[in-house]
């Protein structure tokens, strides 16, 4: 039986961007108001798992065409890579640092090394959520 | 060669004898390794003369230097003594055994290397001064002795007899280990020489009792005394020239040794006094009657050496007590150890050549069951004198050496009567008693060992062998004991001056500077006044009824309830170890994850209990507590109600849902205590597990009849009343911890210099990323992995690849 999923699908279409670009924007937000990566990365696979929900998992593999396990390994090596850095400054690991910059359109800007780190938190639980939800609804 | 390289000389030649015997197979390997005993006699006897004049040599190699541990070989006249008989007799049964094993049936590889490891560990055990390297090579007799008992290891007793003999004395050497460390503790050395010279002081210590019992047990459990004497006769499955080696003449006076040696320092205790005598006398009259019992030639002679060991450690003691007297008490004490060291080289000399006699008997006519045998003595006439003298000494009768020192003994119990302490008055009278009543089984049980061997009627017909003289290698070795017997007996000083007084000098310091001071003569004839000639012609006389009548009274040996027995014992207490364990095992291992948890919430309910209760840690305290709000009641009834709906809901689905609701309830709780990150993060963590727990539920199979009852709760008291003890416990813990706050919180830095310094605003972003970030980090790797294993669990499925066959279950 065939079923019309039309204004689900429809909706979905429109909600998961919405979704998506709150997800970027606690990320970005998280290092002065509440979010990061941690909860970034939750929002976003909740938007992929309502992608899910509305089409098929077959579907969403086709439109993002990506391997959540290869997603979760740069994920652990660039947070990895980023409190390692800290190291080639003579500095102890883990060490961040941080300045401000002019940025077009932005204006002054904060460049924080551990936005990179919770970029690759970020990246890890995304892989990690799509993962196991499409390990186990993939599985009979 | 160095001291310390002739202890090692045997383990050295060891090494290469297992090539020599697949090498050289047409030479019985045995001819090889006779030289190293025989060498090291040499080297030994070279030491007597200057140790007669009261020298000592000693030779040191550093060990473990920052631990203090250190190989010491230490040469004065006991260790001298007992060197000799090791390497002297080892030499003898070297020889007998090249004539009793057979060099193409057996392996001799085996044998020689277990037998030159024991000789190693020997020498060492009898010229460590240090205890730790004491115990090493203690050890490794131990080892060496079970190989060797289990030499024969296709046969089920040998087994049985090498694993008791491990046993006990494996124990003994831990408990010993334990009166060392002590020993070690009490006195901060471990060098033996510089323990006794502190001993006055060391005896006022309050572990030296408990060093004394502990080193006790273990020269009791390798002496075979009562009553540990259970695996000797166990231990007669080794092949003969073990027997003779390790249970007659070397091993099993390792025990003696240790006694002998550590008399200086703990002989100033009563308890060791009455505890080594009392054992000493009570082995000795416990192995004499059971020895008539035996039918078996070498058990009869396993416990005679048990009763002739119990003769000598009960000499050493009762030579301990000159510890305690002065002037010509002193001496007639005295005495009494020298009396130990001469019955114990005459034992060595006997029993040595009767082991072998065994031996003999065994080889030659294929049994050794005494019932069998009889009238040998036309057949085998050499074997029948040497077996006559051995036995006769070992009976104590006159013009063999056995006589001299029985003698010395029967006096030296009576010299108890010139001990007065405490209420011994009138119970010093039991001690010659007891020994008197052994000396008469000793008797009985030498003429039935060799007359019922040697005379009566021939009975071809039960041997499995046709009995003749054995070859003349087997004979050497016995003949040149037996030869010794009869020469101590006539020239007794000679001996005694070379080899007993230098010993004695060592074992009695305070009485004798050098060995000549030691005035002492044996003489065979005391005199009508002497109370032993008496006690003497006594046993010689009630022995001889006895032996006559023996068919008549050792029925009564049947009428002793098997269950009295001390095997029974051991092999009960083996049994109950092992079953025991078994069911204690099987009793809280049930493999339901249910009761280890209930365990593991009883334990923990306990520990937290018993540490409240001990340091008085409950506190309570409302000052620091904020106001209620309206809010918060709501939400936790809220909270108590979805909590309660999962214990008692019927349903799965109902529980999935109630905890859901528990968990927004908690995100509604992070809302009210300004937690905004906890907040989002619970939010959607928890629609995540919600979603995973349906799925599970979706899929959940019916694993058993109880599945289909949805969800079975039933009641059970005790895990309410534990569930109930963890609650509670944990809210004491938390009221408690919460009304006492010893420091302050850090969280004042944070908010300080989370601009500052880290360049953020919201606080717990910057604690997860930058303040502590090294947790974030493994936290991202914990997820990972946790993904990897999902992955890893449903796509890998090695059982249930097609077909039936089942390929490796993970």
């Amino acid at each position: 039986m065939k079923t019309n999923d039309l204004i689900i699908q429809t909706t979905t279409k429109v909600v998961f961007f919405i979704i998506f670009l709150f997800s970027i924007h606690i990320f970005f937000a998280g290092h002065y108001t509440p979010g990061g990566g941690f909860v970034g990365g939750l929002v976003m696979s909740s938007a992929i798992v309502l992608l899910m929900l509305a089409f098929d998992l077959k579907t969403v593999q086709d439109m993002l065409p990506v391997n959540y396990t290869v997603i979760t390994a740069i994920g652990l090596i660039i947070s990895l890579l980023t409190a390692a850095g800290s190291i080639f400054f003579n500095v102890p690991f883990f060490t961040h640092v941080y300045d401000y910059f002019n940025l077009p359109l932005l204006g002054e800007t904060s460049i924080h090394t551990a936005m990179f780190f919770d970029t690759g938190v970020y990246l890890v639980v995304v892989g990690v959520t799509m993962n196991i939800i499409q390990m186990i609804g993939g599985d009979e | 060669m160095s001291l310390i390289f002739a202890i090692f000389l045997p383990i050295i030649i060891a090494l290469v004898i297992p090539f020599l015997f697949k090498k050289v197979s047409n030479i019985h390997t045995g001819w090889f390794v006779l030289l190293v005993p025989l060498a090291l006699v040499f080297f030994y006897g070279a030491y007597i003369p200057s140790v007669m004049d009261g020298n000592t040599y000693i030779e040191e190699f550093s060990w473990i230097p920052s631990l203090d541990i250190s190989l010491v070989s230490y040469i004065d006249g006991l260790s001298l003594l007992f060197s000799l008989l090791i390497t002297g007799i080892g030499a003898l049964v070297v020889l007998y055994s090249i004539f009793y094993l057979d060099k193409e049936k057996e392996k001799l590889g085996n044998f020689y290397v277990y037998l030159l490891l024991f000789m190693s560990a020997m020498l060492g055990v009898v010229q460590s001064d240090h205890l730790i390297s004491l115990y090493f090579f203690w050890e490794l007799t131990s080892i060496s002795s079970f190989l060797l008992i289990g030499y024969w290891y296709t046969k089920d007793r040998s087994r049985f007899g090498a694993l008791k003999s491990m046993m006990i004395t494996v124990f003994g050497g831990l408990m010993m280990l334990g009166g060392f460390v002590l020993l070690g503790i009490m006195g901060k050395t471990f060098s033996i020489r510089e323990l006794i010279d502190q001993a006055p002081i060391l005896a006022g210590h309050e572990f030296f009792v408990w060093a004394l019992v502990l080193v006790l047990i273990g020269a009791f459990t390798k002496s075979a005394q009562f009553p540990f004497y259970i695996w000797l006769p166990d231990a007669m499955e080794a092949p003969t020239p073990v027997s003779a080696y390790l249970h007659s003449a070397t091993m099993v006076k390792a025990g003696l040794y240790l006694v002998a040696r550590f008399t200086p320092l703990f002989a100033l205790s009563e308890v060791w006094v009455w505890l080594v005598t009392g054992v000493g006398l009570l082995t000795l009259f416990w192995g004499s009657v059971f020895a008539v019992k035996q039918t078996d030639l070498k058990a009869i002679l396993a416990f005679s050496t048990v009763s002739q060991l119990g003769l000598i450690m009960s000499l050493l003691g009762i030579g301990s007590i000159s510890y305690h007297v002065t002037g010509n008490l002193m001496t007639t004490f005295t005495i009494a150890t020298f009396a130990a060291i001469f019955h114990l080289m005459n034992h060595a000399t006997f029993k040595g050549s009767l082991f072998m006699i065994a031996g003999i008997v065994d080889h030659e006519t294929g049994t050794r069951d005494i019932r069998k045998l009889g009238g040998l003595m036309s057949l085998m006439p050499i074997s029948f004198t040497i077996a006559m003298i051995g036995s006769f000494s070992m009976a104590g009768i006159p013009l063999f050496n056995g006589f001299l020192s029985k003698e010395m003994f029967l006096d030296a119990t009576l010299s108890l009567q010139h001990f007065n302490v405490h209420s011994l008055e009138s119970w010093w009278i039991l001690f010659p008693i007891v020994a008197w009543i052994a000396s008469v089984f000793t008797f009985v049980y030498s003429l039935y060992f060799v007359f019922h061997t040697f005379l009566g009627k021939h009975k071809p017909e039960l041997l499995p062998k046709k009995a003749h003289e054995a070859p003349w290698g087997m004979l050497v070795s016995p003949s040149i004991l037996a030869t010794l017997v009869v020469v101590i007996f006539f020239v007794p000083n000679y001996f005694s001056t070379m080899f007993i007084k230098p010993a004695v000098a060592a074992i009695q310091p305070l009485a004798y500077q050098v060995p000549a001071d030691i005035g002492f003569k044996i003489k065979a004839w005391h005199g009508f006044d002497s109370p032993a000639l008496y006690m003497t012609l006594g046993v010689f006389l009630i022995g001889f009824i006895l032996y006559k009548t023996i068919e008549k009274w050792t029925p009564v040996y049947e009428r002793i309830p098997a269950k009295m027995s001390l095997n029974r014992f051991y092999d009960g207490l083996m049994n109950l170890s092992d079953k025991g364990a078994n069911r204690l095992s099987s009793s809280y291992m049930t493999g339901s994850i249910r009761s280890y948890l209930l365990y593991m919430f009883a334990a923990l309910i306990i520990l937290l209990a018993l540490t409240m209760w001990i340091k008085d840690a409950f506190v309570m305290d409302l000052t620091y507590l904020a106001p209620i709000k309206f809010f918060e009641v709501l939400i936790s009834i809220v909270l108590i109600i979805s909590t309660l709906t999962i214990l008692i809901t019927k349903s799965r689905v109902t529980a999935i849902i109630a905890l859901g609701a528990v968990g927004y309830t908690v995100a509604l709780f992070y809302i009210i205590f300004k937690a905004p990150d906890l907040a989002l993060t619970q939010l959607v963590i928890e629609t995540v597990s919600v979603a995973l727990f349906l799925g599970a539920f979706y899929h959940l199979p019916k694993m058993n009849k109880y599945e289909n009852r949805k969800l079975d709760h039933r009641f059970r008291l005790n895990n309410f009343l534990i569930a109930l003890g963890v609650g509670i416990m944990v809210t004491l813990i938390a009221i408690a911890s919460h009304s006492q706050k010893l420091v302050k919180s850090i969280s004042e830095y944070y908010k300080e210099t989370v601009y500052s310094e880290a360049g953020g605003g919201n606080i717990v972003n910057v604690i997860l990323v930058d303040y502590r970030g090294f947790d974030t980090l493994f936290e991202i790797s914990v997820l990972t992995i946790a993904s990897l294993g999902i992955i890893g669990m449903i796509t890998v499925r090695l059982s249930k690849k097609k077909g039936d066959r089942k390929v490796e279950d993970k």
